[in-house]
């Protein structure tokens, strides 16, 4: 300590106590759990962004558990049965809740199976688009110059280069599966991650702290790693949540054109596909998937306003202060507690 | 010595005639709030003071004291999350708050109370032009044709003196200097002809010659138009040289409320005496700066008595009570919150012995810089034109010796910090030579470069912006150990953050928290804390203080001199702040558009200024003392780094210029005593 002692904090130092290593990491376990709490009350002050994460949760727990939750198997086909329409018109019975379709399969199963292709086909593709156009972003712009350069064209070049064509090759050479559709959505997405990621690091690489953890004698790869990776965390959770969305859609119009998933299994795309010719006589077939994609994709952008909101530490003192200031019951609460 | 007041003459005494009418503004128990998820803050306190025609009052404090609070929620512009709760500010006798005064607060804000902000760049919309942006105040808020309208903006460019209003006029705001900017921003908040011109830190963001003349013309402006200016800023020299009436603030409330010179030589409350003590003056120079010890209170949960009485040295227990705005003792019709003000004049300490300074400081160069050249390329001139180069820095020598403290001392584009990157490899050298022990640095690369960290670190100005905000304490000041493969295990790795947190002044328990926990002046010590984790011998602190109030300046000062006398650590102290450098460093060099112009011991420089520059700059601080004889400003602008005149850069600004300035670069030069300059006259 210094002798001459006016500094605030001096006369507070104890003597140092000597406690377990792991005291630090014990220390932070409750400011996770705190973080956790803000997060769902935070839902619960946004009714959109909470209908929309109660949503994908049902269809998480649909898409897991679907081989038990749907009453049939989605591949049984029964020509009896085939073109019977929902429950609640003339024909329909509670057998088939949502109808049949023109093999005699059941809508409803088949919607909840096709819910594991939807999901499994945005995560995957997510995850794939995402990992690597975040990683060449990084590089991309941490290491400037050239580098920068070459990635940067490299881009522009595949954005300019039509998706759907370049899907059309593919999977015309490879043949189409799930995973080939997980890997051609993946190609033709990752440029969005690494445009904004590199737009991001371009803005953050010039902080002060990225220059002192380079000044400290940080190597690129723990600058990368350690200070500028967290901080982008989440702009790109809300990008990866648009993501997620535009790819459902994309799955659902691959599947269409008979590119994407292949039968016997299902998707909701595919189900559209099939359907469309029986569109007139059967407007179920078209209509029920046509349903699970709009809203999965409409609570997908849900959550995704509300994460942005909600990253948005200005955006989000003001939607606290907005409730506090519309209820009097709270304010008046907050103004009581008064000095202390 | 002491400094007493002068007997008050009974015409400054007494209140001008204009103040005895029903005063222009008043602020009766102003209470602003705001709801943050964190809870509550109370951010005004109930605060009074009114304002008569053409008076100037000086509002100061520290940040968050709550002085721009209160000058927003007279333009009416506290928005969410923040809400006015109590009190009332009325204008001409009449309330500008609450729904039934609406159309009267469009009227008077923004109309009769302009307001002009401390960044000028932000306020000025970057896609219209100067005039067009004057011109649309006067459309719209005075009905004038556009015609008319322009005629009256090229008047209002004369009158805030832009030189060549009518070249001006059609300009970007970011083809305009920073001080011309600000000039335009005052021309536009005079457009509407307002009674009130709030300025809430006008001069923060300039240089100090800048601010001089920005001063200046606020001065003429109070004068010439009758001008009333109610001045928000932390400096109280500012304050000194513009205001007859002082309101200090302190955590939301006003502690004292007086007449300029009798708060600036005879404060009453203990927080204005601390606020004055722990300003550096630029006259003399003390061992130690004096502070405030602790921090300003949480304004979530502001204490029931008196704010100040956690830091407050005379402190008793009738102080957990409130204590209200009184007369204040002394005779000079001024108040102050206090239950024991202070009443003895002030003492003013001793100056340090003319020996004063690092004593270990030994002869030989740590650091020796030899024709120090940065040149950035900016691009071309034009879509075909020439390359453009910003000489950022052009031909700079000196040595730093071991154990001593190097200031380095120039305005913004000066290259001031650009040469102290360079030293570091943090900036491409050009040409020159950079030596550490005598081995050039100035071409290492690799792991080499990486190993020079060790011995060479740097502290930054901003302690928000250089604390990475998810990090723990404990992993910033760990990392230079771990990635330097230094670490010991776990524990005594632990063992050794929390040894260099104490050595900052730092508890125990601060290892777990992260960044956004600590304010300003903790985050420095957290950030000098890293520097010295990696025990380097030399260090550039780069404007350290410059982002901290005054009180936590002071403790930061003080601290980076205990650090240097008990590690011998050697500093290159960078500042645009004159006192705070004759306060910490040995010798001091004072560098102007890229090239040092003198260099000698910190006393000579301070007490006998060779240089013209240097002259300018010690002559543009504004003295704290309200008696001190106000030295001339000069005029004019750094010149362009892009293209700097073939002679002496100062030539365009100098007094003495001749046609060899203007023909010839002098070179810094040794003079009989060993002082060196740039200068063909000196």
């Amino acid at each position: 300590m210094s002798q001459d002692v006016d500094l605030p904090a001096a006369s507070t130092v104890e003597p140092v106590k000597v406690e377990p290593a792991a005291d630090g990491l014990r220390a932070e376990a409750p400011l996770a759990e705190r973080r956790a709490e803000s997060i769902w009350s935070e839902l619960l002050a946004d009714i959109p962004g909470l209908l929309g994460a109660v949503f994908l949760a049902a269809l998480v727990i649909v898409a897991l558990f679907a081989p038990w939750i749907a009453p049939h198997d989605p591949a049984a086909q029964n020509i009896i049965l085939r073109l019977r329409p929902p429950v609640w018109m003339d024909g329909g019975s509670w057998a088939h809740i949502l109808g049949t379709d023109h093999l005699g399969r059941d809508v409803l199963s088949r919607i909840l199976h096709g819910s594991r292709i939807s999901l499994l086909v945005g995560l995957g593709t997510v995850a794939l688009a995402g990992g690597f156009g975040v990683l060449i972003g990084l590089i991309a712009g941490y290491a400037g110059g050239r580098t920068d350069a070459f990635i940067v064209a490299v881009v522009d070049i595949q954005i300019a280069f039509p998706g759907l064509l370049l899907a059309l090759m593919i999977l015309a050479v490879v043949g189409p599966s799930t995973m080939t559709v997980i890997v051609v959505l993946a190609l033709n997405g990752w440029m969005v991650y690494t445009r904004i990621t590199r737009s991001i690091v371009l803005g953050l690489r010039h902080t002060a702290y990225v220059e002192a953890a380079e000044m400290v004698g940080c190597r690129p790869g723990r600058v990368l790693w350690r200070h500028l990776l967290p901080n982008l965390a989440s702009p790109l959770l809300t990008l990866a949540t648009l993501e997620f969305a535009r790819i459902v859609l994309a799955e659902a119009a691959l599947s269409f054109l008979g590119l994407g998933v292949q039968p016997p299994a299902t998707s909701w795309g595919l189900d559209v596909a099939q359907g469309k010719d029986y569109m007139f006589r059967a407007w179920w077939l078209v209509t029920f998937p046509g349903i699970a994609i709009a809203l999965t994709v409409l609570a997908i952008n849900l959550v995704a306003s509300w994460s942005r909101v909600t990253s948005d530490p200005l955006e989000r003192e003001k939607r606290f202060a907005r409730r506090i200031i519309g209820s009097p019951g709270l304010r008046a609460r907050m103004l009581a507690k008064g000095p202390s | 010595m002491t400094t007493t007041l002068p007997p008050a003459p009974t015409t400054l005494a007494a209140p001008p005639a204009s103040e005895a009418e029903a005063p222009l503004l008043s602020v009766e128990g102003l209470t602003v709030d705001f709801y943050t998820r964190r809870g509550l803050v109370h951010a005004v306190r109930g605060v009074s003071f009114s304002l008569g025609k053409g008076a100037a009052l000086g509002l100061v404090g520290e940040s968050g004291c709550g002085k721009s609070v209160t000058s927003q929620a007279i333009m009416g512009l506290i928005h969410l999350p923040g809400e006015i709760t109590g009190g009332d500010i009325s204008w001409k006798g009449r309330s500008l708050l609450g729904p039934a005064a609406a159309a009267y607060r469009r009227q008077v804000c923004g109309g009769e109370i302009a307001i002009v902000f401390q960044d000028p760049m932000t306020s000025l919309d970057p896609l219209f032009s100067i005039g067009r942006q004057i011109g649309e105040v006067l459309v719209r808020h005075k009905g004038m044709e556009p015609a008319k309208a322009r005629v009256r903006a090229l008047e209002l460019l004369d009158l805030v003196r832009i030189n060549a209003p009518e070249r001006r006029f059609r300009q970007l705001p970011h083809a305009l200097s920073g001080g011309m900017r600000q000039r335009a921003l005052i021309a536009m908040a005079l457009a509407s002809e307002p009674e009130l011109l709030i300025a809430d830190e006008p001069t923060t963001a300039l240089d100090v010659t800048v601010q001089a003349q920005i001063l200046d013309l606020l001065i003429d402006l109070r004068q010439r138009l009758g001008l009333a200016v109610l001045m928000i800023t932390h400096d109280l020299g500012v304050v000194a040289r513009l205001c007859q009436q002082v309101a200090v603030m302190y955590a939301g409330t006003v502690v004292e409320r007086d007449r300029a010179d009798a708060v600036l030589l005879r404060p009453a409350h203990p927080y204005a005496r601390g606020l004055l003590r722990s300003t550096p003056a630029l006259e003399t120079r003390l061992d130690r700066l004096l502070t405030i010890d602790g921090q300003p209170p949480d304004l979530r949960r502001p204490p029931q008595g008196c704010a100040f009485l956690p830091r407050c040295a005379r402190g008793t227990d009738s102080c957990r009570t409130r204590p209200p705005l009184g007369p204040k003792p002394g005779g000079t019709g001024g108040r102050v919150a206090c239950w024991h003000p202070v009443t003895e004049p002030e003492t003013v300490p001793a100056a340090a012995s003319p020996a004063g300074g690092s004593a270990a400081v030994r002869p030989d160069p740590l650091v020796a810089v030899e024709g120090l050249t940065v040149h950035f390329p900016a691009g071309r001139d034009g879509l075909f034109g020439p390359r453009r180069v910003v000489q950022a820095v052009d031909g700079v020598s000196f040595t730093v010796r071991a154990g001593e403290t190097l200031g380095l001392v120039g305005e913004s584009g000066s290259g001031k910090t650009t040469t102290g990157r360079a030293i570091l490899r943090r900036a491409p050298i050009t040409r020159g030579d950079v030596r550490y022990r005598g081995q050039s640095i100035t071409t290492l690369t690799g792991e080499p470069l990486r190993r020079l960290r060790r011995d060479m670190q740097l502290i930054f100005q901003d302690p928000y912006a250089s604390l990475n905000p998810r990090m723990t304490v404990f992993d910033i000041v760990a990392e230079p150990l771990i990635v330097h493969g230094l670490a010991p295990d776990r524990r005594a790795l632990r063992d050794q953050v929390v040894d260099l947190l104490a050595l900052v002044g730092l508890p125990a328990d601060a290892v777990t928290r992260h960044p956004h926990a600590f304010s300003g002046g903790q985050r420095q010590r957290i950030g000098i804390a890293r520097a010295l984790t990696l025990e380097p011998a030399f260090i550039v602190a780069d404007e350290p203080v410059s982002a901290l109030d005054v009180s936590i300046r002071a403790q930061v000062v003080n601290l980076m001199q205990d650090l240097q006398a008990r590690l011998g650590l050697t500093y290159l102290f960078i500042a645009h702040d004159l006192a705070v450098v004759r306060h910490i460093a040995d010798r001091v060099a004072i560098m102007y558009a890229g090239q040092i112009v003198e260099l000698g011991d910190r006393d000579r420089v301070y007490a006998d200024p060779r240089h013209p520059y240097t002259e300018t700059l010690l002559a543009a601080v504004p003295p704290v003392d309200p008696r001190a004889e106000i030295r001339p400003t000069r005029p004019g602008e750094v010149p362009s780094p892009l293209a700097p005149p073939p002679g002496c850069r100062f030539a365009s600004r100098c007094p003495l210029v001749t046609e060899q300035c203007r023909a010839a670069p002098p070179s810094l030069s040794p003079r009989a005593d060993g002082h060196l300059l740039a200068c063909w006259h000196r």
